[in-house]
């Protein structure tokens, strides 16, 4: 078959998935900065706790009947007042040492997370149906277009633009990026600093664990579902900059796209076409698209 | 910067006394590797031997260069699938073999380094795994190394042509002297001027650029170096155990040979052989009690992260500095 044999629907199929995965990509990259942004740690635990908020939303719903919509709120919740527990108690205490030291601590906690889920419940993927409101999908006659796939779409773009305007245009935000660029001066205006470094910690963890709830009815719930998406993850954060806010939006999105483009031209391909454009971008760019040169 | 705040304590002032102290340690090895095989299975002490080497060569480059490396199981797990099929497929000489997996593991880091040390610290750390993961998934489509089988059955041809290795105490020989060279020469490139000019780049990168050093070579060739004795690790384990499988280049692997370093002691040469080994009996005792092994393998990691980042020769080093 010739590459212009290809039909449209299988374009636009993969182009879908590649942007579903793209909005995951972007929301985990998301929370990594704003992560990395105020404690300079990179949270290899994310893809850990992006795997509990899936597994938290699949137990709720298991053990206290508690659907779909009150989860994507309660569960962020839950698992990011883990973080803020995580955030107090073990990574504060590293605040003064070299920050690989925080990306060490976080890979430890993610294998006792991953660890724990499969001991507790195996590896073989749990099940989540998908919400009743956004059963069925829209014909768009080239091709079919699940509701809650369309959901996840919305959803992702939503929150990624809520968090950017957070951080950019309110008063909060501002205290965080000046945090950043001197906690000592912050502080003698009179702001908590260390306060905001662990709630900014809970609210990235919280982001994983929302972007977890809107895995569930998609991926299937397993220990593992983490590990392997956040090391995609590191590639898209290399490949956009880390410092920047938009630049992981915009680079998560991207690069769901070219996996998914990929996949249709060179289906061996797609699971390596990301590392390849980080290698590109390393040559020519070495600080990321969106980044600062240091 | 990154390489201000070196991740270890400093080298001790008494330079002398430290090598002497290697020195030492080098010759209780070998003693120790003597004995070994009386007391204990052949096999297993061959798996401690090559992935206490591993952790030393990764070690090279964190408590050396200063690097973190979160992708070295792209060379330990190259070196395998090489050696593994050149004496399988091939027909070549064991020796050879490892030698030829240990030499693309030297290129491969050669190319992953030349872009890797272009970033810094966490940066830098992310670059390898990504690497890394290229390689697995290489590893994972690529004809001859087998997929999910992996390479398996990789005959144990006589050494040399004429020394016969098919027996596990008899490779025991070949690997103990393999795996001492090792680390004689690691001992080696820590000692030598090539040596002190990575730990003062290491320690201070600014001020060795400003003095003239071409930083950005000796960053690579420590890199190089690193790759390359990790890749004699693995292709020997190819040898020991007669496999080559995706696990070896898992970035579970990576996340291993840190472990191993950090709980050994990263301001030492030899300390993350100890890591290697203690890790290695863990996984060899508790291998029945399934993913308990993972949660108390990342609750070490905790742990050593919080209390105590020198590390078992790190404390006991202090210990013993106690007393004099």
């Amino acid at each position: 078959m010739g590459f212009w044999d290809i039909p449209l629907q299988v374009w636009m199929g993969q182009l879908l998935l590649g942007l579903i995965n793209g909005a995951f990509y972007a929301v985990l990259s998301l929370g990594l900065a704003v992560i990395f942004g105020l404690l300079n740690i990179i949270n290899f635990a994310h893809g850990a706790q992006y795997m509990l908020g899936a597994f938290a939303a699949w137990w709720l719903a298991q053990n206290l009947g508690i659907g779909f919509w009150p989860a994507l709120v309660l569960v962020p919740l839950i698992i990011g007042a883990s973080g803020v527990v995580i955030e107090r108690t073990m990574l504060a205490p590293l605040a003064k040492l070299d920050h690989l030291y925080g990306l060490l601590l976080t890979f430890g906690l993610a294998l006792i997370f991953q660890g724990l889920v499969r001991q507790g419940y195996g590896i073989s993927g749990l099940p989540y149906p998908t919400p009743e409101a956004l059963s069925g999908g829209y014909n768009l006659g080239f091709m079919f277009l699940p509701k809650y796939r369309a959901f996840v779409i919305l959803a992702s773009v939503v929150m990624c633009l809520a968090v950017w305007l957070v951080i950019e245009k309110t008063k909060l935000g501002t205290y965080l990026r000046a945090a950043t660029e001197n906690p000592e001066l912050v502080g003698a205006f009179g702001i908590n600093v260390p306060m905001t470094v662990t709630l900014t910690y809970g609210a990235g963890v919280a982001l994983a664990a929302f972007a977890g709830v809107l895995a569930a009815p998609i991926y299937s719930v397993n220990p593992n579902m983490g590990a392997d998406l956040i090391i995609v993850v590191f590639a898209v954060v290399v490949i956009g900059g880390m410092g920047s806010i938009l630049g992981s939006i915009a680079t998560g999105f991207g690069l769901g796209i070219i996996e998914g483009l990929t996949k249709v031209i060179y289906p061996q391909g797609a699971s390596i076409v990301i590392f390849v454009v980080m290698a590109i971008v390393l040559l020519v760019k070495p600080a990321g698209l969106f980044g600062k040169a240091t | 910067m990154m390489a201000d705040k070196a991740l270890d304590k400093p080298i001790r002032t008494d330079e002398h006394r430290a090598e002497r102290g290697a020195l030492l340690w080098l010759g209780a090895l070998t003693v120790l590797a003597v004995v070994g095989p009386f007391f204990v299975y052949p096999v297993l002490l061959m798996k401690m031997m090559c992935f206490g080497l591993f952790a030393c060569a990764f070690n090279l480059l964190l408590g050396f260069g200063g690097l973190l490396s979160f992708g070295h199981a792209a060379f330990f797990g190259t070196a395998a699938y090489i050696c593994g099929h050149v004496t399988k497929e091939w027909g070549l000489d064991p020796i050879l073999s490892i030698l030829a997996g240990t030499a693309v593991s030297a290129l491969l880091g050669l190319v992953i380094g030349s872009l890797a040390i272009r970033r810094q610290g966490i940066y830098f750390a992310m670059i390898t795994l990504a690497f890394a993961q290229m390689v697995y998934f290489a590893a994972l489509q690529l004809a001859f190394t087998g997929g999910e089988d992996g390479i398996q059955a990789i005959p144990r041809r006589p050494a040399l042509g004429l020394i016969d290795i098919s027996s596990d105490e008899r490779l025991y020989v070949l690997v103990s002297i393999i795996c001492l060279g090792g680390l004689f020469l690691i001992w080696r490139i820590v000692h030598s001027p090539f040596g002190n000019i990575v730990k003062s780049i290491r320690e201070n990168e600014p001020r060795a650029l400003s003095l003239g050093y071409p930083v950005a070579r000796y960053k690579l060739a420590v890199f190089v170096l690193s790759a390359a004795i990790s890749g004699l690790a693995g292709a020997t384990k190819s040898l020991v155990f007669q496999l080559a499988s995706l696990t070896d280049v898992h970035w579970a692997m990576s996340g291993e040979v840190v472990l191993m370093t950090l709980i050994g002691g990263m301001g030492s040469v030899f300390g993350p052989l100890v890591g290697g080994a203690a890790i290695v009996l863990m996984q060899n005792y508790f291998a029945s009690i399934g993913a308990w092994v993972t949660i108390i393998q990342g609750a070490i990691f905790v742990v050593s992260v919080l209390l105590f980042r020198e590390g078992i020769v790190g404390v006991i080093q202090k210990l013993l500095n106690r007393r004099r």
